[in-house]
Formats: structure tokens, C-alpha cells, sequence
């Protein structure tokens, strides 16, 4: 095992060594919801650090704890159902203890959200402009005529068509592809320095995924925002991020640059990931290896690694995967990854077993 | 949108066509069939043979059904003249003909009625909206306190318990043991104002309990609903204060469903609402009614039931106008 190993709730594992404050300080993140069946551990201790400028994508399967995570950024949990701990700090500023209302003038201004599914999250009674319009003054003391010209720049500036007569339209008139920019028109349209997307491709067509992320990155780098991706499409953040941040059961697995994950990924759960991607760039194979099994109960968390019941390499060597939980250690250059599994021997295994069948 | 209006509009038309030929065949053909004879009825059981027959004649009754359906129809468009032998009595638009025991004209009858109606409806209208919308929403919003429960209990008796026992109870404890309200005959709103709000105070309240009670409940559930939709998460992502989240984007999409069945209710509460305008007295359009059916006067239980069928088919028709103003969607498509 490794010797650098942390305890379970240290703060910082990854780049533990920097004590300046990054832009975006996200400490032992817990976020736990009561239900009548138990505690819902949606995330269980994540930390990382996200820079102004640079993208940070997030991965994991449904109810790993990536939405929960971005929703507890911007304090869109409810305080009664959703026990938050932890310290969540943007620019210096600490939210988790700070007041909701304090937050809530920051939500939408300093630090924004692209939803999923721009055709449920725009409100339908209302037209396109007037909920951008809205999104501006809460934020910005102007006038309704001033808010709308802003409306229709930032339309134009996402490439929507004669913004001048769409802003009038409704959610419901727009494409899948027009509303998801319509949605970034919205998110951004208080210039925010902080822009989390939430699996913002996922209900677009493949061709429309691309112009979106390009939009994304576009964008980042005309307002130099700190991006967080969140997806289960390792494709989308294999083009825009600069670090990946692999989640599992409400616990970080696997953090390193997108490199790194790609090219020399250790977690068993990872290389599950990337065998099961379709990738153009290659030959195509006879077919994709899925992960078998299904994602965790985040009620009732496997002992020890929570992976292991779906891990081809469990108990390897009789490591004690079962009973005793991995911590997420640093190995090499800011590469952390939470498995038993000796460094030196798994990327021996990826390199022999896991990569020629990539 | 002139296309849906004018579609709504046909439509409307329409159903009353049919309501008034279902309703005619149910009072002028069934009866007939069943060997009760209208003119009989009309002029009683006293009468000899040729006064029936006279009064047959003069009501067309002894023509076809349809004739006397058209020329029921007719009445009630252009007037119609009753041909009594010598003298010919005309009965201008619209009429609905003659009560069998006063021989008063119906039309009037109704008209004098429905003030009543209107002031017990429309009163009792704003007593539920408020308090059973207000209600859903904190109902809603406090999920699960004591507020919610208290509101959850009131709703579930206000619907349980019959008009005819609250109101009775009502009368029995306001008026008559504590004489915080009159009793007494109704008074018109232009002679009297104060007293005709006295006097029709508990109505509105029982009646409202009945009506607040299922608002709470429809209130409360599209509350709970709207609160977990995307697009409240996304106002509250904007940074919305949550009482504007709360009464602008979620509130506009529990009152579509509202108005909705406030339009229903009301409509239907227009045409008479028999068993509060009975337990208080109340001359309105719903008394006539089961006055009329109590000594089988037909034309005005024809003339009540059509009545009522309008209202309720004009309330139809403004919440589908209505829905088109709220949901752009219904606008477009």
C-alpha cells in the first residue's frame, strides 16, 4: 500500500502541499440526505480545487454524488432535508456556514448553473428574454430596457438567430440545441466567474454537443471562468477539461489531469469507464466491455472499497477490499486514486490487461 | 387564436343545441311515454275532458315531438305566441313558456332569481379562493408542521360534512344562540347593503367551507408538485428570493389548474345552488328549482335545467379562453 496515505476526512489529499486558497476550495465536502430508509450518503467527503480559467470535469455514473455535489455548491440544497458539513470556499469566501441570503446573492451573479435539461428547467409560461431579463435584475439595478438589450446580446453571443425577435419567443418554440443556449445565455448573462454545467450535452444531439461545448469553452476563456463539467460522457470532458475528477459513490475515486485519466488511468472503476466508451478515434472493436453490476446504494454502502462488489480485481493478492475502505492517495504529479492496489502493479495492469483492448 | 376562439365558440353553441334536446326529450317525450300527459298536468286534476284538450292544443302538445322542439327552440330565440282560441298571448324572446301553477312566464321567474344566486355564488367564490389557495400554499410550503396538519384536518371535515348539517348548525349557534347574524327573509344588495351581507354571511361561509376545503387540497398538492419542478430549481438558481420563486414562477403554475375548476364551480354554482339556498332561505335560482319539482312544474324545470347548462357551458368556454391567456403553449398549438 501506499505510504502516503491520508485518513479518511483530511482535508486536501490532492495538491495538499499548496496552502494558498485556490479560487474554488471545495474541503471535505459531506452532503447527507435523512430519509425513512436511512441517511443517504450522496456525497461523503469530496475535496478538490478548481483555478479561475481552468475546467474541472466530473464523472461518474447516476447517483454518484455529481449533481448533489454542484447543487450543494450553490447552496440549493434544503437546510431541513439535506445535513451539509464541510467547507466550500469561492474567492476566498467560505458558503457553507455563511447565511442563505448572503449566498443567494451570490447564486447567479458570482457563481452560475447550466441545467440538464433546458426544456423543464425554463420555466414554459414565461418567454425566453423575460426569464434572462430577470436573471440580469435580480443581480443589476437597470432598467427593463437595459436588461432586455443585454438579454439580446448575450443571445446573439451564444449564436442564437435574430436575437432581436427570439427573445420574445417561448422556451417550448426553441430546438433542444437553441434552448441549451438560450440556458447558457441565462447562466452567464451576470458575466459569473464560477459556471458549473450540469450534464449540459446530455439531451442534445451529437453534432449540437460539440457547437455546446465549444460555446462553453469559448466563453471560459473570454470571461477566464473556473468551469465545472459534470457528466457521466467521459467524451464530453475528454474535450474540455483540464483535470477529471472520477466519483463513486459519493467519494472522489480517481483525480488527475484529463491526461492522466486517459492515457494512465489506476482505478479498476476508470478503466471500467474507458472500456466501456465508444471512441472514434480508434478501430472499432467487436464490442464495448460494460462495468457489470449496478451503481451502489448510497444507503447502504458496500464495506470496505464500495467498488469491490463490481471490481474485476478484488481481493487481488489478498488485499482486503471487503473490509478495509482505500483512501484516496497521492501518487505521482497530482494524481490521486483511492485503491488498494499497489501503484507500481496497477499501472502494470492497465498497461498489459486494460490498455491494448482500448 | 381567432381559429381556437371561433373552434370554442361552435363548440359551445353546440352543446346547448344538445343539453336543450336531451333535457326536452327527458320532460315533454318520457313523460308522454310513460302515460303522464303534460296538459293534464298543466291544468289539473279537476279539469274535465275538453279544458284538456283546449290546453293541449294551446301548448302544442298535441303536435310531433320534434314540432313542439322546434317550436321550443324558436321561443327561446325569436318569442313564440300561445293561441288561445279567441285572444293570442305572445311570449317575447326568450321564452321558456309558462309555469304550470302560476302562469307566470319562466324567463322572468329566473332573471328575478338570479341575483340571489349571484350573490351567494360570487360571495362565497371569494371566501374559498382566498382562504383555500392560501391555505394549500402554506400548507405546502410548511410540509409536514402543524399548520399543514391542522389545515389537512379542516380540509378533510370541510368536505366530509354535508351543507345541511353545517349550515343548520351555523344557523342554530350564530343566529339564534349567540344572534351574531340576522335570520330572516333576504334583502337586495341596492336596499340594503349591510343587511344583505348579514344575511348571507353564513351562507357564504358554509357554502365556501365545502368548496375551500377541496382548494386547500388541489392547492396543496400542485404546490408540492410545482416546488420539485426543474424550473424552480432554476429560479432559485438565478438567485431569486424564495418569495418570488415562490409566488411568481411556482404560483403561476398552480393557478392553471385552478382556474380551471373555479371556472367549473362557479358556472355550476350559477345555476343554483339547491341545497344552501334551501337551508337558508335563500330565493335563488336553486329554490325555484326544487320548488318547481316539488309540484312538477315543467317548463320551469326546463327552464332552470337550461339555465344551468349555460352558465356552465359559458364557464367552460372562458377557461379554455383563459387557459389560452395562461399557457402559452395552448396559445400556439
Amino acid at each position: 500500500m501506499s505510504t502516503s496515505l491520508l485518513k479518511d476526512g483530511d482535508p486536501a489529499p490532492y495538491r495538499a502541499g499548496s496552502a494558498a486558497q485556490s479560487f474554488l476550495d471545495v474541503r471535505d465536502l459531506r452532503i447527507h440526505f435523512k430519509t425513512d430508509d436511512g441517511i443517504v450518503k450522496a456525497v461523503d467527503g469530496l475535496t478538490f480545487q478548481l483555478e479561475r480559467g481552468e475546467t474541472l470535469g466530473i464523472v461518474g455514473e447516476s447517483g454518484s454524488g455529481k449533481s448533489v455535489t454542484s447543487l450543494g455548491i450553490l447552496g440549493l440544497h434544503r437546510r431541513g432535508s439535506a445535513k451539509i458539513s464541510g467547507e466550500v470556499w469561492l474567492d476566498g469566501e467560505e458558503l457553507i456556514g455563511a447565511s442563505p441570503e448572503r449566498v443567494r446573492t451570490l447564486r447567479g451573479a458570482k457563481m452560475s448553473m447550466i441545467f440538464q435539461d433546458p426544456l423543464t428547467a425554463m420555466h414554459p409560461y414565461y418567454t425566453v428574454g423575460k426569464q434572462i431579463i430577470e436573471a440580469y435584475r435580480v443581480h443589476h439595478k437597470v432598467s427593463k430596457a437595459d436588461a432586455r438589450r443585454r438579454a439580446i446580446e448575450m443571445l446573439d453571443r451564444v449564436g442564437i438567430p435574430q436575437p432581436q425577435k427570439r427573445v420574445d419567443d417561448y422556451p417550448h418554440q426553441f430546438s433542444g440545441g437553441m434552448r441549451q443556449r438560450a440556458m447558457i445565455a441565462m447562466s452567464l448573462v451576470n458575466n459569473p466567474q464560477l459556471l458549473i454545467a450540469d450534464e449540459p450535452t446530455t439531451a442534445l444531439d451529437v453534432t449540437v454537443q460539440a457547437q455546446i461545448l465549444d460555446l462553453i469553452r469559448d466563453l471560459q476563456a473570454e470571461f477566464n471562468s473556473a468551469v465545472i463539467i459534470i457528466t457521466h460522457d467521459l467524451g464530453v470532458v475528454a474535450e474540455v477539461a483540464d483535470d477529471i475528477l472520477v466519483m463513486y459513490g459519493g467519494k472522489c475515486v480517481e483525480h488527475a489531469t484529463a491526461q492522466d485519466i486517459f492515457r494512465r488511468p489506476e482505478h479498476p472503476y476508470a478503466w471500467g469507464l474507458l472500456s466501456s466508451m465508444p471512441r472514434v478515434d480508434r478501430e472499432v472493436r467487436e464490442r464495448l466491455v460494460p462495468i457489470k453490476g449496478n451503481p451502489p446504494s448510497l444507503i447502504n454502502l458496500p464495506n470496505g472499497c464500495s467498488f469491490h462488489p463490481r471490481c474485476p480485481y478484488v481481493e487481488r493478492n489478498g488485499i482486503p477490499c471487503k473490509t478495509v475502505e482505500p483512501t484516496l492517495a497521492e501518487g505521482t504529479q497530482d494524481h490521486s486514486v483511492a485503491c488498494h492496489i499497489p501503484p507500481a502493479e496497477r499501472q502494470a495492469i492497465f498497461k498489459s490487461d486494460i490498455a491494448p483492448s482500448l | 387564436m381567432i381559429n381556437y376562439i371561433l373552434r370554442r365558440l361552435v363548440t359551445a353553441v353546440a352543446l346547448l343545441v344538445a343539453v336543450s334536446a336531451v333535457t326536452f326529450l327527458i320532460f315533454f317525450a318520457i313523460p308522454k311515454a310513460a302515460g303522464a300527459d303534460p296538459a293534464q298536468m298543466y291544468v289539473g286534476k279537476s279539469a274535465t275532458p275538453r279544458d284538456v284538450e283546449a290546453t293541449r292544443v294551446k301548448l302544442g302538445l298535441d303536435q310531433p315531438i320534434y314540432i313542439q322542439y322546434g317550436r321550443f327552440l324558436k321561443g327561446i330565440v325569436a318569442g313564440r305566441d300561445y293561441n288561445n282560441g279567441p285572444s293570442v298571448t305572445h311570449c317575447s324572446a326568450p321564452c321558456f313558456g309558462y309555469s304550470f301553477r302560476t302562469d307566470r312566464e319562466v324567463w322572468p321567474l329566473l332573471i328575478d332569481r338570479l341575483p340571489v344566486t349571484v350573490s351567494l355564488a360570487l360571495g362565497a367564490a371569494v371566501i374559498w379562493l382566498l382562504f383555500g389557495v392560501a391555505g394549500g400554499v402554506i400548507s405546502a410550503l410548511r410540509r409536514g408542521s402543524i399548520a399543514d396538519r391542522t389545515a389537512m384536518i379542516i380540509a378533510l371535515a370541510g368536505v366530509s360534512l354535508p351543507i345541511y348539517f353545517t349550515g343548520l348548525v351555523a344557523q342554530q349557534l350564530f343566529v339564534h344562540t349567540w344572534n351574531i347574524f340576522e335570520g330572516g327573509e333576504y334583502v337586495n344588495f341596492k336596499d340594503d347593503p349591510a343587511g344583505w351581507a348579514n344575511k348571507l354571511f353564513l351562507a357564504w361561509v358554509t357554502l365556501a367551507l365545502l368548496f375551500a376545503a377541496q382548494y386547500t387540497r388541489l392547492t396543496r398538492a400542485q404546490m408540492l408538485e410545482t416546488m420539485s419542478e426543474d424550473y424552480v430549481r432554476t429560479a432559485r438558481a438565478k438567485g431569486l428570493k424564495e418569495r418570488v420563486v415562490v409566488g411568481k414562477h411556482a404560483m403561476r403554475s398552480v393557478l392553471t389548474p385552478i382556474v380551471t375548476i373555479f371556472g367549473l364551480d362557479l358556472g355550476g354554482l350559477l345555476g343554483g345552488a339547491i341545497l344552501t339556498e334551501s337551508v337558508f332561505s335563500l330565493p335563488g335560482i336553486g329554490r325555484l328549482s326544487i320548488d318547481a319539482v316539488n309540484v312538477k312544474d315543467l317548463p320551469i324545470i326546463l327552464g332552470v335545467t337550461l339555465f344551468g347548462a349555460f352558465f356552465i357551458v359559458i364557464a367552460n368556454l372562458l377557461v379554455d379562453l383563459l387557459y389560452a391567456v395562461i399557457d402559452p403553449r395552448v396559445r400556439l398549438s
